[in-house]
């Protein structure tokens, strides 16, 4: 009796959770709207702002929806943990969230793209000597739990101390007062921090990539078709100017130097 | 799953949340004791302080605790728990201020189940303990606090099963325990995330049930039969 009852229990708690996981698909394609998963929080990049959106991820996603033929974009945060189950569960159409192609997530999705290639990159005092890696020996790194940058660093440089936070504000204040020595992630991250006006002339990008990021566009895997309208979308925004003009309103002001040997980029086959 | 082990140090990020856990619990149970001791205790500025204490401290976020400990009182005020020239020195740091934290928490939580021990101690005891002479530290040390334990075991566990899965809590200030594996994993092997969940699920259901039924039956066993 009590084994039974307990497995009633079971099938009705498993029941729920498959029933919540239909309930978050459905509208995905078709029409005119679309919804596409951005960063809420990178300032540069995609950034929620009271309902505001800006960015540079933001101005290609809306690029390639109008593209697409989407009137009606629905802008929906997608922090870097959630992003493949964003996309397999349907949530999201599209994924412009400085989302790195890397083999282990075309596991789970297909990408479009790239439409950037970012390097990782140090930020420091402004008034600090480090100008590369090579200088980190012995020196306090900051990053967060789970990014690649850190671990690349780590691996290549095993003086280096590093001080991971959950997340990259807990970073700036501690470089800016000069406790930790620098701070690592992709250079088009640092260039949004060191361009927001509270750290205006305090903090510098040292620009001197020292990886490569490619950032694609994260869609549902398999979906061939889709990447390919995506890919022609990009090379039209490339072609038109309109994906210089992103880059300029977007890193410029930060004084970040975009690397144009491997900008703009051109899409990889569809797959 | 070997693979998640090869890639991962996943044994060294569950040794250093039991680290966590262990020395978190053992002063949180030091400085709870007192606590309640202050709180129980004759003196009415020990008792505000205690009050005091424990409701400031219960209702802050614990992330944010933590997060003060390193960056306020480690990175501003320079208060170092480890060298400052080690070649360890973030780690280490890292480690002990998550455990200061950790402390500080849950000593709150100690205080008040440790209390509501000492209130299944009737008046009586401690009344005959006084009026046969035993001052109020003696009665407190042989009278009333062997018994408040025994009765604060139940609640006492819920707070150890709560102290072990909030370490996970350390992760905010870049400490290397389970919840850094689990981002760690999720970041860099999304295909295998199904596995890390039930990895890191597996591991502290392991840990807590155990704990939780010892625990339980010791408190049935050890209970002071009025």
């Amino acid at each position: 009796m009590k084994i039974s009852r307990f497995a009633a229990l079971a099938g009705a708690a498993s029941l729920a959770v498959g029933l919540s996981a239909c309930g978050g698909g459905g509208g995905a394609s078709g029409g005119d709207s679309i919804k596409i998963g951005i960063k809420f929080d990178q300032p540069g990049l995609g950034l929620n702002d009271a309902g505001k959106y800006s960015g540079f991820d933001v101005d290609v996603a809306n690029y390639v929806a109008k593209e697409l033929g989407k009137t009606k974009v629905t802008f929906v945060q997608a922090p870097s943990k959630q992003r493949e189950d964003l996309i397999a569960t349907g949530q999201v159409d599209l994924i412009f969230a400085t989302y790195s192609i890397t083999d282990a997530r075309k596991e789970k999705v297909s990408f479009a793209g790239p439409y950037f290639i970012a390097g990782q990159d140090l930020l420091v005092a402004a008034d600090s000597t480090i100008t590369g890696p090579k200088d980190l020996d012995g020196k306090k790194l900051c990053s967060v739990t789970g990014s690649t940058s850190a671990d690349n660093v780590k691996k290549d440089y095993p003086g280096v101390q590093l001080q991971n936070f959950d997340t990259y504000s807990k970073c700036l204040d501690l470089v800016v007062n000069g406790q930790l020595d620098a701070l690592t992630t992709d250079n088009t991250i640092l260039a949004g921090y060191a361009a927001q006006p509270a750290y205006k002339g305090k903090l510098k990008v040292v620009g001197a990539p020292f990886s490569e990021e490619r950032y694609g566009v994260g869609l549902k895997k398999g979906d061939v078709e889709l990447c390919k309208k995506v890919n022609t979308a990009l090379e039209k925004m490339v072609s038109s100017g309109e994906w210089q003009k992103a880059v300029d309103k977007n890193f410029g002001p930060a004084g970040f130097k975009v690397d144009s040997a491997t900008n703009p980029p051109k899409p990889d086959a569809c797959s | 799953m070997g693979e998640l082990f090869a890639q991962f140090d996943v044994w060294s990020a569950f040794g250093q949340t039991l680290y966590l856990a262990f020395f978190s619990a053992i002063g949180a149970l030091i400085i709870g004791t007192i606590l309640a001791i202050m709180r129980v205790g004759p003196v009415g500025i020990f008792n505000k302080a205690g009050a005091a204490y424990v409701n400031l401290v219960r209702n802050t976020p614990l992330t944010l605790i933590i997060t003060f400990c390193l960056i306020a009182l480690h990175y501003q005020l320079k208060i170092y728990l480890a060298p400052e020239d080690s070649p360890t020195s973030i780690v280490d740091n890292g480690v002990r201020w998550a455990i200061v934290g950790l402390t500080v928490y849950h000593a709150a939580f100690v205080c008040e189940a440790l209390r509501s021990g000492i209130n299944t101690v009737p008046t009586g005891q401690a009344e005959a303990a006084r009026s046969i002479g035993l001052t109020f530290t003696q009665s407190l040390r042989e009278v009333v606090l062997p018994q408040a334990f025994r009765g604060a075991i139940a609640p006492m566990a819920s707070v150890l099963i709560a102290l072990i899965k909030n370490t996970t809590v350390a992760y905010a200030i870049g400490v290397a325990e389970t919840a850094a594996f689990m981002r760690d994993g999720l970041e860099f092997r999304p295909d295998l995330s199904f596995l890390i969940f039930v990895l890191v699920a597996g591991f502290f259901v392991l840990l807590t049930m155990p704990l939780g039924i010892a625990l339980t039956h010791l408190s049935q066993r050890l209970a002071v039969k009025r």
